[in-house]
C-alpha cells in the first residue's frame, strides 16, 4: 500500500507538485492521470525516494519514504520514465544485476529471473546483448529487472510509451496478473484509453494537483460525460478555471 | 560493502566488453607512450652525439685549386666528395648538408701571403646543414690557425702576438643533464597512462550512465548512493591501475632499447623502480579517479564530459613543464604536493637514487588527503536530486 499525503515539491519558482494525496490499495491498480507537465513523474520520482519532498510525506506499507529511504525502495519495484538498460550486458545479466544489488542470493536471483522470464515471455532474448532490443523488449527487461526482488508494490512511469499494440497488450495482461497477486500496482499515464482498459482507481493531476480521485465510471458520472475522456477534458478545465 | 562489489563487477565485466575502452585504457597508453617515448629519446640522442666522432662529408668544388686544404681537412674528419653542378641548388634542394667551394684565385693568394677566401654554402635554417658547416668552419679555423702560426715562426714573430687573448669554453651541460630533460617528461607520461586508463571508465560510469538512461532506475535500488559511487570509483580506479601497471613494464622494457650507456648513463628500471613507482602512484590513482568522477558527474552526455577530461589532462602536464623550464631544487615539502610528488620521485628513482622514507610518506599522505578531500565532494555531488534526473 503506498499512502502520499499532501506532498510538494518546487523546482525554483515552479510549485511541480502542490499538495498532492492519494492512497493506492493493495489488490487494484492505481492510474496517475494528467496531461504533460502535470508533476505525475516528480510526484512519483518522490515515491521511489529518487528525490526529496519539500512538505509532506510518503508511506510504502507503513514506512515513511524520508526516514527510511532503503526500507521503502526494497518494497518497491520501480519503472521509472528513464529506462535504460546496459546494452553490455544480457537481458539476464541486466536483471541479475538490480537482483545482487537486491541482496538476493544466487539460488534466489536464478528462480527468480526464471519466473520472470516465463512470465513475460522473453525467453528467446534473456541471452542476448540488450544492444539492438526493440522498444518492447527493453521494456520487459526493463520490467523483470524491477521485479526481480518479488516486491508488493510496483510504481511504473509511462509503462506503455512507446509500445506497439501487441505489447501494451501483453503489458496489460502481466498487471493484471500483478494485481490477481495482490500486489499494489501504482502507474502513469497520459493516455485515457489505457487508463480506462486498467484502472480500479484514476487519480487525475493537473497543475500539481489531485483534481479527482475515483472509480473510472464514478469519474463519468460525477462531470455528467459520456466517455472518460470527455470527464478528463471536463477535469482539466475546471481545473484550470479555478486556478486562474 | 556487497552492493560496492555488485557495482564494482558489473562496471569491470561491462567496460571489458567495451573495445573502445579496452583499446583506449589497457592497450594505447600502456603500449603507446613507451614507444613514443623510445623513439623520442633515442632520436635526441643520436642528434646530439652525432657530431665529433663522425666523418662529415663535404662536397668539394675546386678542390684541384687547394690540394693541401683539402688533405689537411681530410686528415680531420672531412670526406671531400665530388662536387655538384650548382651548390646553392644542392644545398636548397637538401641534397647537401655544406658545400665548400675553393675559388681558382686561391691558390696566388695563398702563395703571396694574403687571405685567401673559401667559401661555406649552407642553409642555417636546417639543423642538419647548420651543424655541419659549423663543424667545417671549426676545422677550418683550426687548420688557419695553424698555418698562421707557422707563418709567423717563419718570420720570427711569437704566434702570441695574434692572439692577445685566448677564451676557453666550459660548458658545465654534459650530455647526460640534457638527457635528464628528457626524462622529466617521463613521469609525466606515466601519470598520462593511468589518467587515461581510468577516464573511459570515469565517464562511462556517470555522465554515460546518465546518457542512457540508466542511472535512474539503479539509484532506484535500495543501495546506498555511497555504495554505487564506491564501486565505481573502485573499478575506475583498477583500470587506471593495470593501465599503470602495464604502463611501467612498457617503459621498462622500452628502457633497454634506450642509448643511455651513450650518456654515461645508468637507466634502471627494474623490479625496484616498478615497485616504488606503483606505490607512489596509488593514492595519485585514486585522487584521479575521484577527479574524473567528480568532473563527469557535472557532464550532461558522455562527449561533455571527454571534452571537460581532455582539459583536466593537462593539469598532469604543469609540474613536468615547470621542472623542465626552472629546474628548481627539491624540498622536502614538495613530496606532499600531490603530482609534484610522484614526479620527483620517480624522476629520483630514474636517477638510480632512492627517495627517503620521509619523502616517500609525505608523497602517499599528500595525495591520500587530496583524494578524500575529492572523494567527500564527489560524495556530495553523488548525493544530489539532480544527479540522477536526466531531462
Amino acid at each position: 500500500m503506498i499512502e502520499v499525503e499532501n506532498l510538494r515539491k518546487s523546482f525554483g519558482t515552479v510549485n511541480a507538485v502542490d499538495g498532492v494525496s492519494f492512497v493506492a490499495h493493495d489488490g487494484e491498480i492505481t492510474g496517475l492521470l494528467g496531461p504533460n507537465g502535470a508533476g505525475k513523474t516528480t510526484t512519483l520520482r518522490m515515491l521511489y525516494t529518487l528525490m526529496t519532498p519539500d512538505a509532506g510525506r510518503v508511506r510504502v506499507d507503513g514506512i515513511d519514504a524520508v526516514a527510511d529511504p532503503l526500507a521503502v525502495r526494497r518494497r518497491l519495484g520501480v519503472l521509472p520514465d528513464a529506462r535504460g538498460l546496459y546494452k553490455r550486458l544480457s537481458a539476464r545479466e541486466n536483471i541479475a544485476y538490480f537482483g545482487r544489488l537486491h541482496g538476493l542470493d544466487e539460488a534466489t536471483l536464478r528462480a527468480r529471473s526464471e519466473v520472470l522470464i516465463d512470465a513475460l515471455d522473453m525467453r528467446d532474448i534473456a541471452d542476448r546483448r540488450a544492444e539492438g532490443f526493440s522498444q518492447g523488449e527493453r521494456v520487459k527487461t526493463a520490467i523483470a529487472r524491477a521485479l526481480v526482488h518479488d516486491p508488493r508494490n510496483l510504481i511504473l512511469d509511462e509503462p506503455t510509451n512507446g509500445l506497439d499494440v501487441m505489447s501494451t497488450r501483453s503489458l496489460r495482461e502481466f498487471l493484471f496478473r500483478l494485481r490477481g497477486e495482490g500486489r499494489c500496482v501504482l502507474f502513469s499515464s497520459h493516455i485515457m484509453q489505457e487508463v480506462v482498459a486498467l484502472c480500479d482507481r484514476v487519480v487525475v493531476i493537473a497543475h500539481g494537483r489531485v483534481v479527482a480521485d475515483a472509480a473510472p465510471q464514478v469519474l463519468r458520472e460525477r462531470t455528467g460525460a459520456a466517455s472518460l475522456e470527455d470527464a478528463f477534458v471536463e477535469i482539466i478545465r475546471q481545473s484550470e478555471s479555478a486556478a486562474a | 560493502m556487497h552492493a560496492a562489489l555488485t557495482v564494482f563487477w558489473k562496471e569491470v565485466r561491462e567496460n571489458l566488453r567495451d573495445r573502445r575502452t579496452v583499446m583506449n585504457a589497457l592497450l594505447r597508453g600502456p603500449f603507446l607512450f613507451p614507444v613514443l617515448f623510445l623513439v623520442m629519446f633515442n632520436l635526441q640522442i643520436s642528434a646530439q652525439l652525432k657530431d665529433a666522432d663522425k666523418p662529415l662529408p663535404v662536397p668539394v668544388v675546386g678542390a684541384a685549386n687547394a690540394p693541401n686544404l683539402v688533405a689537411a681537412l681530410t686528415q680531420m674528419g672531412m670526406v671531400p666528395e665530388a662536387a655538384p653542378r650548382s651548390p646553392d641548388g644542392a644545398v636548397r634542394g637538401q641534397r647537401d648538408d655544406v658545400v665548400l667551394v675553393i675559388p681558382p684565385g686561391y691558390a696566388s693568394h695563398w702563395n703571396r701571403g694574403q687571405t685567401a677566401a673559401v667559401r661555406l654554402v649552407y642553409d642555417s635554417s636546417r639543423r642538419g646543414s647548420n651543424q655541419s658547416a659549423q663543424r667545417l668552419r671549426q676545422m677550418l679555423q683550426r687548420y688557419a690557425q695553424t698555418v698562421g702560426a707557422q707563418r709567423m715562426v717563419a718570420r720570427g714573430i711569437s704566434p702570441a702576438v695574434a692572439l692577445p687573448l685566448a677564451p676557453e669554453d666550459r660548458d658545465q651541460a654534459t650530455p647526460r643533464s640534457r638527457g635528464a630533460l628528457l626524462f622529466s617528461f617521463l613521469p609525466y607520461l606515466i601519470v598520462l597512462t593511468a589518467f587515461l586508463g581510468g577516464m573511459y571508465l570515469a565517464i562511462d560510469t556517470t555522465a554515460g550512465e546518465r546518457e542512457r538512461q540508466s542511472l535512474e532506475p539503479l539509484l532506484a535500488n535500495p543501495v546506498p548512493r555511497s555504495s554505487v559511487l564506491l564501486g565505481k570509483l573502485a573499478a575506475t580506479a583498477s583500470f587506471a591501475l593495470v593501465s599503470l601497471a602495464l604502463g611501467v613494464v612498457g617503459f621498462a622494457v622500452a628502457g633497454r632499447y634506450m642509448h643511455v650507456h651513450r650518456l654515461d648513463m645508468v637507466l634502471d628500471l627494474g623490479v625496484h623502480f616498478f615497485a616504488i613507482t606503483l606505490l607512489l602512484m596509488v593514492p595519485l590513482v585514486l585522487l584521479l579517479a575521484c577527479l574524473q568522477t567528480l568532473v563527469s558527474a557535472f557532464a550532461k552526455s558522455y562527449r561533455e564530459a571527454l571534452t571537460y577530461l581532455s582539459l583536466l589532462m593537462l593539469i598532469p602536464l604543469l609540474p613536468s613543464l615547470l621542472l623542465a623550464v626552472i629546474p628548481f631544487k627539491s624540498q622536502s615539502w614538495m613530496y606532499a604536493v600531490p603530482l609534484l610528488g610522484q614526479q620527483l620521485g620517480i624522476m629520483r628513482l630514474l636517477r638510480g637514487e632512492m627517495p627517503g622514507a620521509a619523502d616517500i610518506a609525505a608523497c602517499l599522505l599528500g595525495s591520500l588527503v587530496a583524494a578524500a578531500v575529492v572523494f567527500a565532494a564527489t560524495l556530495r555531488v553523488y548525493g544530489s536530486e539532480r544527479l540522477a534526473v536526466s531531462a
